[in-house]
């Protein structure tokens, strides 16, 4: 405003001027209207451009403020040619404001416009083109026409946006052009620039959302566009291309969610045992197609991933729906965190989030639980975040932590915000209801808020009491007596019908208390609420029923009341209830029923969220947050039964790799380490049908040139490891073929592990052959980009070196001991399984727990194949470092002379997958032969099983022999008791495995440890604060001790301060997951994830014992 | 898509309203005035409200704002363009600035908007569009005659880096960063943490010539849980090697924000000692309240400000402060402790009575106090900036970097 009193000052004269300048707002205005508008022509008509800009810009602040100005239309469009480009610029504003109104004058300007479009500056032609749209007259739809056709296919990507945005604008104004619009889309959506990509999908989107096939040839285009697109171009893209997943790509869950259904059923329900067979059966049968993603869904996925670290709130949201729609379960996790953060931001978009979140929350806890206390309230928060965040709370709340939760909601009851209370005692009411152990706690709680001063609370929680006991009436005839007392006090409607409800329903319960309430309640009737009303009706109906000797007279009393009441749905239930309860002589057939009618089993009521059913919504949308469907809501669609045909996506000249010098700059480093993500999963399709779409092709080679350098600095860091073990591996030999005269127990084992090295030394040379023919053929230059990018997500040359490190001083610390013949057969494969590990991704650990055949000999036919994918199947043992602990199971005194010893030599126990080997060593310390060394009788727990060793025929005074034994302990460390016969004697003996003895390792890679470890969230998982030991120094010393307490193996982890392990129980298969992260001053946090709690605790115990020493 | 645009201001007056589609009367904001109506105040009004024809998006911030859409966009979309579109321009927006600069707004929003769909919102493009006004520029402007509207197509809208305006060219070259980290807690009755977490944001002043391209490290980049970044920044550059590596935006920007959750130990710099008590009979009330330090790590607590949101029933309070000034709004019923900095040897203490309305019973619950502070040159996190590279461009810039703690939402239950 400073700019136009300047000028009032400057005219001086005028009388009106001081008044508009000074109070703008003031009514005052229309009475000068007519002098001033007078005086803004006479300015607009001047020839000066100052005097002219001056009274364009009192205008445009007149229409800001609402005001008409449709009179100055004539003055106004004249200067639509003027040569000052601010007032240009107004005077468009202008007409694109009234245009509509004026469609004659308007058209005056086009003209201008239609010269506009031909100037050589960009930003003009954008402009008039622009205006031009603007402007709703129909007569001009040709020329709009016309213009955005041109401007389609201008130079100058900007033009060519302004030509997209123009687009719907037409549309909307004359719908019958959508064909040549479709067109000119359909061209746009072709562009390879950044800045149209937004605009046009935008424009697709109003326009013509139901044409996916638009789509199919730029799909991969606007994958790897999407992270260089402005921020609102990323939004809409990303809405879009869900949609269009949806309807191309297979459900990645679809064998999840059938088992996931039946296992959380069985949590909480555990009647319905029928119905989960079933489904369990489907699950079987869906398991038996394995699901593989399509390489592009995958890139959808990968290139939306980084989009979560955006800083716009709307980018952000719409990854998490995009991957929430999308993803497979396993990785919906990641975008908790991003959300989370997102409720820092402004309570409108806390409350969208909020809203989002709930919904989430219903259909996968796990992944928010770790985010708890973010969703606690602050007495500040607006009422509505409050309630949603209390949603979320509800939603969350589970065995493990209804504690922290139950203890947060008795702080909100206290609150000042009433509507927050009462809904906090609702949340309450609903976590009493789906967690049954707090039931009683809850209904404690509840029953003391009734004492609580304030009505509201106490009415609210009479409402949520009356919900509960319906569950359980028997054993709470107390609580009903106490509210039965606070019918005198309470004066909330709703509460006291409830109360009412209840000692009627459960009158039996209290049969003295209740015709003495129906006696107070006729008393007061006819000052009651009409609920309440009706609930004395049916108090005193069933009270008739069943106690008619002490209440006839105040039924009949009531429903006379009732009769002449003046509401008439009081009236008509007092008439039905006296037919029906009160014998007369001409009563009909349905009176003999009327105790079955009142006082049937009432079901009790299924406390359940708002948010139930929501997702249906697409997450983010409007139709979500309304619950409603809004206007030019696109339906989220279902997936396919059946993938369409992926080939329709395949583009004949695949240079989008090279767009513009930032994006290849991004690109390279958006490549790099998702790769390694996606081989995961899509690793075996990649390979299976081998790469024809050039498409990703030419992108993962890229992507290899990119590692070039550092991937072959690896390569040779590599070579001289391999180097390293195939010496190691000669020595292994040479020992083995000595430890081969000892122990000929498993033949069939070592066989396969010599088959194995041949199989790695083949493998070897295949890689070698890779390397000179880098481009030979597609999967193989993925697989090789894939290495190198394994390596880097690690962190690590220097970490995989280090670990070499270990390994070589690890060797030498495992060969002192000249007896360990066993684990010296496991180093050796210990080593190869690294060097695996550091040739190929791991296979695809979807399905970590199923026990692979590592024997098969099947294995060096696909080493020879170089099918790269699916080669690792076996399980990588890393063997404990030190010293394998042994037991006592017979002393030499007790034994006679014959003292045995066992030890858990953590072999796999090969004739059965599901035994721990027990490897046993008799010493005979007599001056006699022992014979018939055997085992009898064995006593065990119901399901555990014993694989005995064959008989010792003899065994020679002052020898010794090494058994091996396999024995299913059922994943408890009950003792195995059995005999042990000599031929002589019998000793009681028995076996209590340590529960580290328990499991045998799984490799895991990072990513799926995370995974598999979202998976296993809440009450699996178990975690402890603990304080190292002094020994404990390093990470170095955390792994032994860690693999000397369990049979885990190591899981590569980015970060120096955190240990993963993995592994699974032996006889079930569950995976146990062991990270051990440390913080300064010696302090650590040990967390187990574990399906088996009992095992889980038993673990945690061990852990810290060992590392605390 | 936005429709229309409707500013309010606290007082309900329509003071600004803009149309990108066909123009909506202003009739509709009577939905939204009832609402208002409903809700005691004007946070608790919901965000969304229906009408018949349209959905009404009410954002509000020092005043309100409204506007009008026919969605197929997610809400978050709308919200976040609103915020973005007056924050960034004239650094605060109150309902003053916007009525003193209608015209420019107005210019703004029809630059930022087209049909309702944002086009351009990179504010260093907009500047380039459309001068900001500062006083030295209308004092040109009125004697030269030139205009605050930029003739050509900025540089930066078709460039593949939009937020960076080509040709900088500055005589001293100076890059600034600013670590402002912001803890949220709550600390329960007996003074311990509830939830405790940090919430920082890199602010950065970089007015650097040409184009350099920076790299910024910590010394351990570790701490950070969940990072968000200024479009400019490289992300793939972060997830391998920890490192900020970009090319700045001209001026004053956001860089990242970034979180540590409550897994990590949160410091928390202070404790309050407060006894906030109201008797059965005579209608009165006692409050004593003590702050201290508590980890501060060597620094001292500026700003110290204690709140007090008080129960409806409390009238006034008598009340005596050892340090700093206290003042109590009868109207909105907030006490405010405005203590300044701490002296640890000498703890502030704020104690008297309260008088509440006779004949109200007494407030069943306790008030919470929220705590503001500040501590300069310390980043709570430990959070420290390794160094900053500079490549792309000859000179050597001065380089700086600040710390800053400050008490985000940090609440005390009583």
């Amino acid at each position: 405003m400073s700019a136009s009193s300047a000028f009032s000052d400057e005219k001086g004269g005028s009388a009106s001027e001081p008044e508009y300048g000074h109070d703008p707002a003031s009514g005052g205005i229309f009475s000068s209207d007519y002098k001033r508008h007078d005086d803004l022509k006479e300015m607009l008509d001047s020839n000066k451009d100052s005097l002219k800009l001056e009274a364009m810009k009192r205008i445009v602040a007149m229409i800001a403020r609402g005001k008409n100005t449709s009179d100055l239309f004539p003055a106004v469009v004249k200067n639509v040619a003027c040569k000052n480009i601010e007032v240009k610029k107004l005077v468009y504003v202008y007409l694109v404001r009234y245009a509509e109104e004026q469609q004659d004058l308007a058209l005056l300007s086009i003209s201008t416009f239609q010269r506009g479009l031909k100037d050589p500056n960009q930003l003009i032609r954008a402009s008039a083109l622009r205006v031009l749209s603007s402007i709703r007259v129909t007569i001009i739809v040709p020329i709009m026409m016309l213009a955005i056709k041109e401007a389609a296919s201008d130079m100058s990507p900007y033009v060519r946006k302004t030509a997209a945005h123009a687009i719907p604008k037409l549309h909307s104004l004359d719908p019958e052009q959508k064909d040549q619009l479709i067109e000119v889309i359909e061209k746009l959506l072709a562009d390879k620039t950044t800045l149209v990509a937004g605009s046009v999908v935008m424009a697709f989107e109003e326009v013509c959302p139901d044409r996916i096939d638009l789509i199919h040839k730029n799909y991969r285009k606007l994958c790897n566009l999407l992270i260089d697109v402005e921020e609102w171009g990323q939004v809409v893209i990303i809405n879009m291309l869900t949609r269009y997943a949806r309807t191309q790509f297979l459900n990645p869950n679809v064998n999840e969610s059938l088992l996931e259904d039946s296992s959380e059923k069985a949590f909480y329900a555990s009647d319905d045992e029928e119905d989960e067979d079933k489904k369990t059966e489907a699950a079987a049968l869906a398991k038996r197609k394995p699901y593989v993603m399509d390489p592009d869904h995958r890139l959808l996925l990968r290139n939306t991933k980084p989009l979560l670290q955006s800083r716009n709130a709307a980018v952000v949201m719409a990854v998490a729906q995009l991957y929430f729609h999308l993803a497979p379960k396993a990785e919906v996790g990641i975008i908790a965190k991003a959300l989370v953060r997102l409720m820092r931001s402004h309570s409108e978009v806390q409350y969208v989030v909020l809203q989002n979140v709930a919904t989430m929350t219903i259909k996968r806890r796990g992944m928010f639980e770790p985010y708890l206390k973010s969703f606690y309230i602050r007495s500040t928060d607006p009422t509505q975040i409050k309630i949603l965040k209390l949603e979320v709370l509800t939603n969350l709340a589970n065995e493990t932590n209804i504690s922290t939760i139950l203890r947060e909601f008795q702080t909100y009851i206290k609150s000042m915000d009433k509507d927050f209370v009462a809904a906090s005692i609702q949340a309450i009411g609903r976590c009493a209801t789906n967690i049954g152990e707090v039931r009683d706690t809850c209904l404690n709680g509840l029953v003391q808020l009734l004492s609580n001063r304030d009505e509201l609370v106490v009415a609210e929680s009479v409402v949520v009491i009356k919900k509960l006991l319906q569950m359980q009436p028997e054993q709470h005839s107390d609580i009903i007596k106490h509210m039965a007392k606070l019918i005198d006090n309470i004066q909330v409607p709703m509460a006291r019908a409830s109360i009412l409800w209840l000692i009627g329903e459960y009158c039996e319960h209290v049969p003295k208390i209740a015709p003495d309430v129906l006696r107070k309640m006729a008393k007061t009737f006819t000052n009651e609420e009409d609920i309440v009303k009706l609930q004395i009706i049916n108090l005193a109906a069933k009270l008739y029923l069943t106690n008619s000797k002490q209440t006839k007279l105040l039924t009949q009393y009531v429903l006379n009341l009732a009769k002449y009441d003046q509401n008439y749905d009081i009236r008509d239930r007092a008439r039905f209830i006296r037919q029906l309860i009160v014998p007369t002589d001409k009563s009909g057939a349905l009176s003999k029923y009327a105790k079955k009618l009142f006082l049937a089993l009432k079901p009790a009521p299924v406390l359940e969220s708002p948010f139930k059913d929501r997702d249906h919504f697409q997450l983010g949308s409007l139709s979500h947050l309304l619950n409603a469907k809004a206007g030019g809501y696109q339906e989220l669609p279902d997936w396919p039964e059946s993938a369409p045909d992926p080939s329709v996506r395949n583009v004949e000249i695949p240079d989008w790799s090279k767009c513009t010098s930032r994006k290849d700059r991004k690109e390279k480093k958006v490549d790099k380490p998702f790769y390694s993500d996606s081989e995961g999963e899509s690793g075996p399709t990649e390979s299976a049908d081998s790469e024809s779409d050039s498409g990703s092709g030419s992108e993962s080679a890229s992507a290899s040139d990119e590692s070039g350098s550092g991937s072959e600095s690896e390569e040779s860091g590599e070579e001289t490891e391999s180097e390293d073990e195939e010496e190691d591996e000669e020595k292994e030999k040479k020992r083995k073929k000595h430890l081969d005269k000892t122990k000929a127990k498993k033949p069939a084992e070592e066989s396969a592990e010599s088959e194995q090295s041949s199989g790695t030394e083949d493998r070897k040379r295949g890689r070698k052959a890779v390397k000179n023919q880098k481009s030979a053929s597609e999967s193989e230059s993925e697989s090789e980009s894939s290495e190198s990018e394994d390596e880097s997500e690690e962190e690590s040359e220097e970490e995989s070196e280090s670990d070499t490190d270990i390994r070589k001083k690890k060797t030498p610390v495992s060969k002192q001991p000249p007896k360990q013949s066993k684990k010296e057969s496991k180093k050796e494969k210990q080593e190869m399984s690294l060097l695996d590990l550091d040739d190929f991704e791991p296979a695809p650990t979807s399905a970590p727990v199923t026990p692979v055949n590592f024997l098969s000999s099947s294995l060096v036919s696909d080493l020879e194949g170089l099918s790269l994918t699916d080669t690792i199947l076996a399980p990588t043992t890393i063997a404990p470092s030190g010293l394998i602990k042994l037991y006592e199971l017979l002393h030499r005194i007790t034994g006679e002379g014959l003292a045995v010893e066992y030890c858990f030599s953590r072999q796999p126990f090969s004739p059965d997958p599901n035994m721990v080997a027990v490897q046993i060593q008799f010493t005979n310390n007599t001056n006699s032969e022992t014979k018939n060394l055997h085992i009898k009788e064995p006593r065990l727990q119901s399901g555990m099983r014993i694989r005995e060793f064959a008989e010792i025929e003899v065994l020679a005074a002052g020898e010794s022999v090494t058994v091996v034994m396999g024995i299913d302990f059922c994943d408890s460390t009950q003792a195995a008791n059995f005999q042990l016969c000599t031929h002589t004697r019998k000793f009681f003996a028995s076996i209590q495995p340590p529960v580290g003895e328990l499991m045998t390792p799984v490799f895991l890679t990072e990513n799926d440890f995370k995974k598999e470890q979202g998976k296993l969230m809440g009450m699996n998982e178990i975690s402890e604060k603990l304080t190292l030991g002094e020994k404990c120094v390093n990470e170095h010393v955390i792994v032994e001790r860690v693999t000397a307490t369990a049979n885990l193996s190591r899981v590569p982890c980015g970060s120096d301060k955190e240990c993963r392990f993995a592994g699974k129980t032996v006889s079930s298969g569950c995976l146990v997951l062991v990270t051990v992260a440390t913080k300064e001053g010696g302090r650590a946090q040990l967390t187990v994830n574990c399906e088996k709690m009992v095992i889980g605790t038993m673990l945690v115990k061990d852990i810290m014992q060992a590392l605390s020493q | 898509m936005i429709h229309s645009l409707f500013l309010i201001s606290n007082a309900g007056d329509l003071f600004l309203e803009k149309h990108w589609k066909s123009v909506i009367s202003r009739s509709v904001c009577d939905y939204f005035f009832e609402a208002r109506e409903k809700a005691v105040e004007p946070d608790n009004v919901p965000p969304v409200i229906r009408t018949p024809h349209h959905y009404l998006i009410n954002i509000y911030q020092t005043f309100q704002k409204l506007m009008f859409l026919f969605s197929k966009l997610g809400v978050c979309f709308i919200v976040d363009v609103l915020y973005r579109m007056c924050a960034d321009y004239f650094g605060e927006c109150s309902e003053t600035t916007i009525k003193d600069n209608v015209v420019i707004v107005y210019e703004l929003l029809e630059e930022m908007l087209d049909n309702g769909f944002p086009l351009a919102t990179e504010s260093n493009i907009l500047k380039e569009l459309i001068r900001p006004p500062t006083i030295l520029r209308s004092m040109v402007n009125t004697i030269t005659g030139s205009s605050n509207v930029g003739e050509t197509l900025p540089t930066g809208q078709l460039s593949t880096i939009p937020w960076r305006r080509a040709g900088v060219k500055y005589t001293n070259n100076e890059a600034y960063f600013d670590v402002v980290e912001e803890i949220d807690a709550i600390l329960d009755k007996s003074g311990t943490t509830v939830f405790a977490e940090i919430q920082g944001v890199i602010d950065a002043c970089v007015k650097l010539s040409g184009m350099p391209d920076l790299t910024l490290s910590f010394m351990n980049p570790r701490l950070l849980d969940d990072v968000s970044f200024h479009p400019c920044v490289r992300y793939k550059r972060w997830e391998s090697e920890r490192v900020i590596a970009f090319i700045p935006p001209d001026g004053n920007f956001q860089l990242m924000s970034y979180h540590i959750s409550a897994q990590n130990l949160v410091a928390i710099p202070v404790y309050v000692k407060q006894n906030i008590s109201f008797f059965e009979t005579g209608s009165s009330g006692r409050l004593d309240i003590t702050v201290g330090p508590k980890q501060t790590m060597g620094k001292t607590l500026e700003c110290l400000v204690v709140t007090v949101h008080m129960p409806k029933v409390v009238l006034s309070a008598n009340l005596s402060a050892t340090q700093g000034t206290y003042n109590y709004d009868p109207v909105t019923k907030i006490l405010v402790w405005d203590i300044g900095k701490l002296n640890p040897q000498k703890l502030p203490n704020l104690k008297g009575s309260l008088s509440l309305q006779s004949g109200a019973p007494k407030p069943e619950e306790n008030p919470s106090l929220n705590i503001d502070l500040k501590i300069q040159q310390l980043a709570i996190s430990g959070l420290k900036v390794n160094r900053l590279d500079v490549y792309g461009e000859k000179y050597k810039p001065f380089k700086g970097v600040k710390y800053v703690t400050k008490a985000g939402k940090f609440q005390v239950r009583t």
